[in-house]
């Protein structure tokens, strides 16, 4: 009995088209079983003689994979083979489920050490100051001056020279065989881009915002982030999809939306999130010499600040590491992106109430600096987080779980999440501003937190 | 099917006739082996050894193999889930191929991709993807690659006639056009997507769908494997030239439902009787084969004997190889650098 469809057990021999002593071909209608969805045809696969029918037409609750005839083939008859069909394997048998500890407490293959060196630690003598926006277009450049093979690709990014003019003179420097403007179609050149890894090269590809992306998930998804592992290993895909994500200004709620959990959720993509200029160049150049699909969440309200950023050619930043912007001993404040600044004002107001708050850049969310997040945590005992997007199952509800998980008794408070209200973002100034973050509520979370 | 063998009794003549006649006889061959290797797929998905969804490619091998035949080894295949006679004719190995069917350690993707995900770089085989059309951007993305390495590449991207529907199918072909991509399209119109026929899902004719961009389109009796070759020829050497994407319509059709839980509601066993009766491109060829003495009876059953052999061992060895490793669990979700 033929199991015909994933879920089917057992199945009626509705009726034999052959009859004992037919001669059969393959692809021959032998019998029609009928299984709790259909009637279905069973066809021979090899050339032969019906031997003989072992269930007879009629027959209800046939188990899959009991035998139902015996074809012979040339020069066989059917006394050989009737011994060995009269005792059917048990095929049945409830397959063993090796017992696995629960993932989520103890990881059975533990997330790679983070690097223990950072380059923060390593020493530059010469910075230069440029907006977050100037560090990007740099990052890019150097990169493909490094390596031809690199090549951006999104709408705008030539000649208009990007709509937020993050690729500003690339297309001058590298023309417009590495510097392509797309049509309006995201999924299409998500997909291409892919392509394009699969076959060699190292796209960048940029989203006017990442709002757009949502265009392209099956292809971010689906294409780059699983192939690697549904091919054993062959079909790598480095690539880096770049571009703003998280509210603007009064844009309202369909181009105002924070993908860090979205993305974050999905083993195969590593996703970073830089809040200065100094994350945005090293890490877009991390991001860049990555075997792997990058989603990198820049932020619009960024793009036109000024930083200190390395001037140095090499200067990248491991993906995977956190960074601890602001010492305190008082509480620690986990923050990505444009939270970043704002829980850096917010500690500076704290301090003024004799509170030193720990600030945590996180840059990275997948993978997750968890032992900078702990270690902090294991000192101040106290954590807020701050984030642009909802709180539902978002980044702070996963540090959540991390403290419920590994620094259960290391709070001396329950830790407090700060995130956007549980709306569409509203167009109207009053509005957006309640329901985006404030460095007030970072503030308030904070003495909270602290029970202040 | 015209092929007749070549009269002339000229050296060049000679030689044009051996090597029609090799062609002829791998034509064969390959077109078994995939029929072959399907009905015994579809047999291990009975007896349990094949999990999830299985689409076999039974019917359908002229388009594979006549396109295969016209290509060459720079050239890179991608196409969608009913993948199986697409390996095969890349060279792809039977027994890999059916070891990753039985979720074996030794399968293409070490048991972790199944039938519809498998892969081979050497074969330059891209896959093997889950989801409707989503391989057609891929296949623009790496025709974009080629032309972007100047490497003299061609794209083959297959896609069904349910793909032809989605909406990135358009997105590529307008980037492809655009751009002059080295990427030549094959609808493979096998009538059904799924239980839905094509007159009821699309609108116009297929060969069609990439006027408004420029591609030009050719509809191609994919049940003879000869005109198959030669349409593909042609489309290769355009694509190949610089001068943009083609779009290629085989006219084929699926003998087994479009997976294996399919309940055949859709169409009737006439049809199905009238194509693998009178359009079998596996029978039309050996017909041609023997009434214009290519080869004997004798040795075509040689060459199926040949074959029954390898699907026997490629089998044997999906059968026997052992499941992944537990620690394979945890592989190659990231590259690790």
């Amino acid at each position: 009995m033929p199991a015909l469809s994933p879920t089917m057990t057992e199945g009626k021999i509705a009726r034999w088209l052959k009859k004992e002593g037919d001669a059969v071909k393959p692809g021959q209608i032998m019998a029609e079983i009928e299984t709790d969805k259909a009637t279905m045809e069973i066809e021979a696969i090899d050339e032969g003689r019906l031997g003989k029918i072992l269930i007879p037409a009629g027959t209800e609750g046939v188990k899959v994979n009991q035998p139902i005839a015996v074809l012979l083939e040339d020069g066989e008859n059917l006394d050989a083979v009737d011994k060995t069909v009269s005792a059917p394997k048990t095929q049945n048998e409830t397959p063993k489920i090796e017992t696995r500890p629960l993932l989520t407490v103890v990881p059975s293959k533990p997330i790679p050490a983070s690097p223990t060196t950072t380059p923060d630690e390593k020493h530059f003598d010469k910075f230069i100051k440029q907006t977050v926006r100037e560090a990007l277009r740099d990052g890019m450049a150097e990169e493909m001056r490094r390596d031809p093979n690199v090549f951006l690709m999104g709408e705008e990014v030539a000649q208009y020279q990007g709509a937020y003019k993050v690729s500003q003179g690339l297309l001058q420097e590298f023309g417009e065989k590495r510097v392509i403007d797309t049509p309006i179609t995201e999924m299409g050149f998500a997909g291409l881009g892919i392509g394009a890894a699969f076959g060699g090269l190292c796209p960048i590809i940029e989203f006017m915002t990442m709002n757009f992306a949502m265009q392209a998930m099956d292809q971010i998804i689906n294409s780059a982030a699983k192939t690697l592992y549904m091919s054993g290993g062959q079909m790598g895909c480095p690539i880096v999809f770049r571009g703003p994500n998280g509210a603007a200004s009064r844009v309202a709620a369909q181009h105002s939306q924070c993908y860090a959990s979205w993305y974050s959720h999905i083993p195969g993509l590593k996703v970073v999130a830089p809040y200065d200029a100094d994350d945005a160049k090293g890490l877009l150049k991390s991001s860049v010499r990555d075997k792997n699909p990058i989603i990198f969440l820049e932020h619009e309200l960024m793009y036109g600040q000024s930083f200190n950023v390395p001037d140095d050619p090499d200067y990248t930043i491991p993906i995977g590491k956190a960074k601890i912007m602001r010492h305190g001993s008082d509480l620690t404040i986990v923050a990505f992106s444009r939270m970043v600044g704002y829980a850096l004002s917010a500690a500076d107001e704290l301090a003024k109430e004799g509170l030193e708050a720990e600030v945590i850049n996180l840059r990275s969310l997948r993978p997750l600096d968890t032992e900078t997040i702990i270690e902090s945590v294991k000192k101040t005992n106290r954590l807020v987080t701050a984030e642009e997007g909802w709180a539902f199952a978002g980044i702070g509800a996963e540090i959540a779980a991390l403290m419920m998980e590994q620094a259960f008794d290391y709070l001396d408070a329950p830790m407090a999440r700060v995130h956007a209200a549980d709306v569409p973002l509203p167009y109207a100034a009053n509005l957006e501003k309640l329901a985006l973050p404030q460095p007030e509520n970072i503030l308030s979370a904070a003495r909270n937190v602290c029970y202040r | 099917m015209l092929i007749s063998k070549p009269q002339l009794q000229t050296a060049a003549a000679n030689q044009q006739s051996q090597q029609l006649t090799i062609d002829i006889l791998r034509y064969f061959r390959d077109m078994l082996l995939i029929r072959r290797f399907e009905e015994r797929a579809g047999q291990l998905y009975g007896m349990g050894l094949i999990g999830g969804f299985c689409h076999l490619y039974i019917g359908q091998e002229a388009v594979v193999v006549g396109i295969q035949a016209a290509q060459k080894a720079v050239d890179t295949v991608v196409t969608s889930y009913r993948d199986h006679g697409h390996m095969l004719a890349s060279g792809m190995a039977p027994r890999g191929v059916m070891a990753e069917l039985t979720g074996r350690s030794t399968g293409y993707s070490h048991g972790k991709g199944g039938s519809m995900h498998m892969f081979s770089r050497e074969k330059n085989f891209f896959g093997g993807h889950g989801i409707v059309a989503a391989q057609v951007p891929i296949g623009t993305g790496l025709a974009f690659a080629h032309k972007y390495k100047n490497d003299g590449g061609v794209c083959i991207t297959y896609l069904g006639d349910g793909a032809a529907n989605q909406g990135q199918v358009y997105e590529s072909f307008n980037m492809a056009a655009l751009w002059k991509l080295p990427v030549v399209y094959i609808i493979e119109n096998n009538k059904y997507g799924m239980g839905t026929s094509q007159e009821r899902a699309a609108a116009g004719e297929l060969y069609r769908r990439g006027e408004g961009y420029g591609i030009i389109g050719k509809k191609v009796d994919g049940m003879d494997v000869v005109k198959v070759q030669a349409a593909a020829a042609e489309a290769l050497e355009f694509a190949r030239a610089g001068k943009g994407p083609v779009l290629l319509e085989m006219v084929t059709y699926r003998y087994r439902g479009h997976s294996m839980s399919d309940p055949a509601k859709y169409r009737t066993k006439e049809e199905v009787e009238e194509w693998r009766g009178h359009h079998d491109p596996i029978d039309a060829l050996r017909a041609v084969i023997l009434k214009e003495g290519y080869t004997t009876e004798e040795n075509l059953k040689g060459i199926e004997r040949e074959i029954k052999e390898i699907i026997a061992e490629a089998v044997e060895f999906a059968q026997s190889s052992p499941e992944p490793d537990p620690s394979e669990l945890w592989t190659d979700v990231l590259v690790q650098s």
